[in-house]
């Protein structure tokens, strides 16, 4: 319990760093920190599979194609914050938080005790299993679109050479 | 509680036991490196600091005298770079190539009174995508450190860095497939017990034997990972100076070397342990070698698992010594080269790899 307020905590922290720091690269690490501790909660939630899925996809290799463009693009530090989008970003952000604080109220009662987890918990097995039976329409439709994704990219980058 | 305090007990001998031996196998291959290039080239090499006279192969040079250096130089920041992040980054560099042997096994089980002890430092269910994990987290080492630096070498140094090992990252997961496919499982003790089989009662099921292809394009990948000749293009001093690590001086460059030494230590492992058996010696089972012909020799327990630590130790000492001969044999690739080595060629042979290891494993399922 104490272990997930400390990494709750940073993980905040962490965001936060994301949002409010003006170099574009810090901002990235900081997003990568907040991954790597987000994949540390679903370690600690017995999710082993989960969590090493989201270092090894998230912190590992989307944000490494994030610091690659970055570092490509070199962008300076970002400057001249309060234009129109600042204002919407905060009226959207404030009526979210508005929304999270009344759905937190008003569940007051902590959720149904979480089911007990058999031995196979989150292990690549279990993972499996759900992924090539239950979820494997869902499963297969999603690699379909990624595929279309990897097409259109080449495409348009066929069309710029 | 006693049980639990031994068992923390014996859970921090293991981990210091890994991690010491890992550090002094990386600083020992400073060494190696260094009077095996001069071998290998003819030359003499170190041999110019001794202790009252002593070079001792010139062990003094690289254990005693290179460290000393090092860790009196002065520790420069580049004056318009990223103080934190420029000592942040060897950090980076070095946590993941030393937090991977956890998963790897040097060993069976250790029976102590009734206790047993698996030689592993942590037994993940997810072992072998554990260290793809950690593998992955690499990169970032180079990229802050070369980004930090506010160096324009440095900076080409972490771009060809982050795209090679992306790109060699993905043939490396690809190929490690089909043994995951032949061996059914993702952990790395459960890969080394099942190569203690035999084939056709005499022939150790090694991955070598089974999966050859894979053992070629995984070790190739490894080199890559290692960013060492013939792959140093993030480093390539020809065209940028040293690419990632130009600014870096005094104990910050020894924490990069380290990592790097560290890293080929983790890939001669891994290799060991996916292709050779891990701990495995041929015949050896855990009452005493049992030969084909039918000879048996009863050995102590103690002594099979001393046998079993000693092979796997011996086999990873090798396989660092065919890295290190790799770097000093061949030249640096074109990085047009190395683009087109890994996208074109250890990526599709990965793919043919896993289709004709599925084909196989049903073919062989289907008829008994």
């Amino acid at each position: 319990m104490i272990l997930f307020f400390i990494l709750a905590g940073l993980s905040i922290a962490f965001s936060l760093l994301v949002v409010f720091q003006r170099n574009v690269v810090h901002s990235a690490l900081a997003l990568v920190a907040t991954l790597f501790l987000i994949a540390v909660l679903f370690l600690t939630l017995e999710a082993t599979m989960v969590g090493i899925l989201q270092i090894l996809v998230y912190a590992g290799a989307i944000m490494v194609l994030f610091l690659f463009v970055i570092m490509l693009l070199h962008p300076g530090a970002l400057e001249g914050r309060r234009t129109l989008w600042w204002t919407v970003g905060s009226v959207g952000g404030l009526l979210l938080l508005f929304e999270f604080v009344r759905l937190l109220v008003g569940s007051a009662t902590p959720a149904a005790a979480p089911a007990p987890s058999s031995a196979s918990f989150g292990s690549p097995e279990a993972l499996a299993q759900s992924l090539f039976n239950d979820f494997v329409l869902p499963f297969e439709i999603a690699s379909v679109l990624l595929l279309v994704a990897i097409i259109g990219a080449v495409v348009l980058a066929k069309r710029e050479m | 509680m006693t049980a639990m305090m031994i068992d923390i007990g014996i859970m921090a001998a293991k981990a210091l036991l890994v991690l010491s031996m890992v550090l002094n196998l990386a600083g020992l291959l400073g060494w190696v490196e260094r009077k095996g290039s001069a071998l290998i080239q003819d030359r003499i090499g170190a041999n110019r600091a001794s202790i009252l006279g002593f070079a001792g192969l010139g062990l003094v040079n690289t254990l005693i005298a290179d460290p000393i250096k090092f860790l009196t130089k002065e520790d420069f920041i580049p004056p318009r770079g990223d103080r934190l992040l420029h000592t942040l980054a060897p950090c980076v560099a070095l946590f993941p190539a030393l937090v991977t042997f956890a998963v790897i096994p040097f060993g069976d089980v250790l029976m102590l009174g009734d206790r047993e002890i698996n030689l592993q430092v942590a037994n993940l269910n997810v072992g072998i995508l554990y260290i793809f994990s950690m593998a992955s987290l690499s990169v970032y080492g180079i990229v802050i450190g070369a980004w930090a630096s506010n160096n324009k070498f440095s900076l080409l140094g972490g771009v060809r860095g982050s795209a090679q090992m992306i790109s060699y990252e993905i043939a490396m997961g690809l190929s490690v497939m089909g043994v995951l496919m032949v061996y059914g499982t993702l952990e790395l003790q459960a890969i080394a017990r099942a190569q203690g089989d035999l084939l056709w009662g005499w022939l150790p099921a090694w991955g070598i034997f089974l999966q050859p292809v894979a053992f070629l394009l995984f070790f190739t990948a490894a080199v890559a990972e290692t960013k060492r000749i013939p792959f140093d293009l993030p480093e390539g001093e020809s065209e940028i100076v040293a690419g990632y690590h130009v600014e870096y001086s005094g104990a910050k460059f020894l924490m990069f070397f380290t990592g790097e030494f560290a890293e080929i230590v983790t890939a001669a492992a891994l290799v060991t342990t996916l292709f050779f058996g891990g701990w495995q010696l041929p015949y050896l089972l855990r009452d005493g070698f049992h030969f084909p012909w039918g000879t048996t020799l009863w050995l102590p327990h103690l002594l099979v698992v001393l046998l079993q630590v000693g092979a796997f130790t011996l086999k990873v000492v090798f396989f660092c010594w065919l890295q290190i001969l790799v770097r000093w044999s061949l030249p640096r690739f074109r990085y047009d080269q190395v683009m087109r080595l890994g996208w074109k060629m250890l990526l599709p042979l990965a793919f043919v790899n896993v289709m004709v290891t599925a084909v196989w494993i049903v073919a062989s399922q289907n008829s008994p």
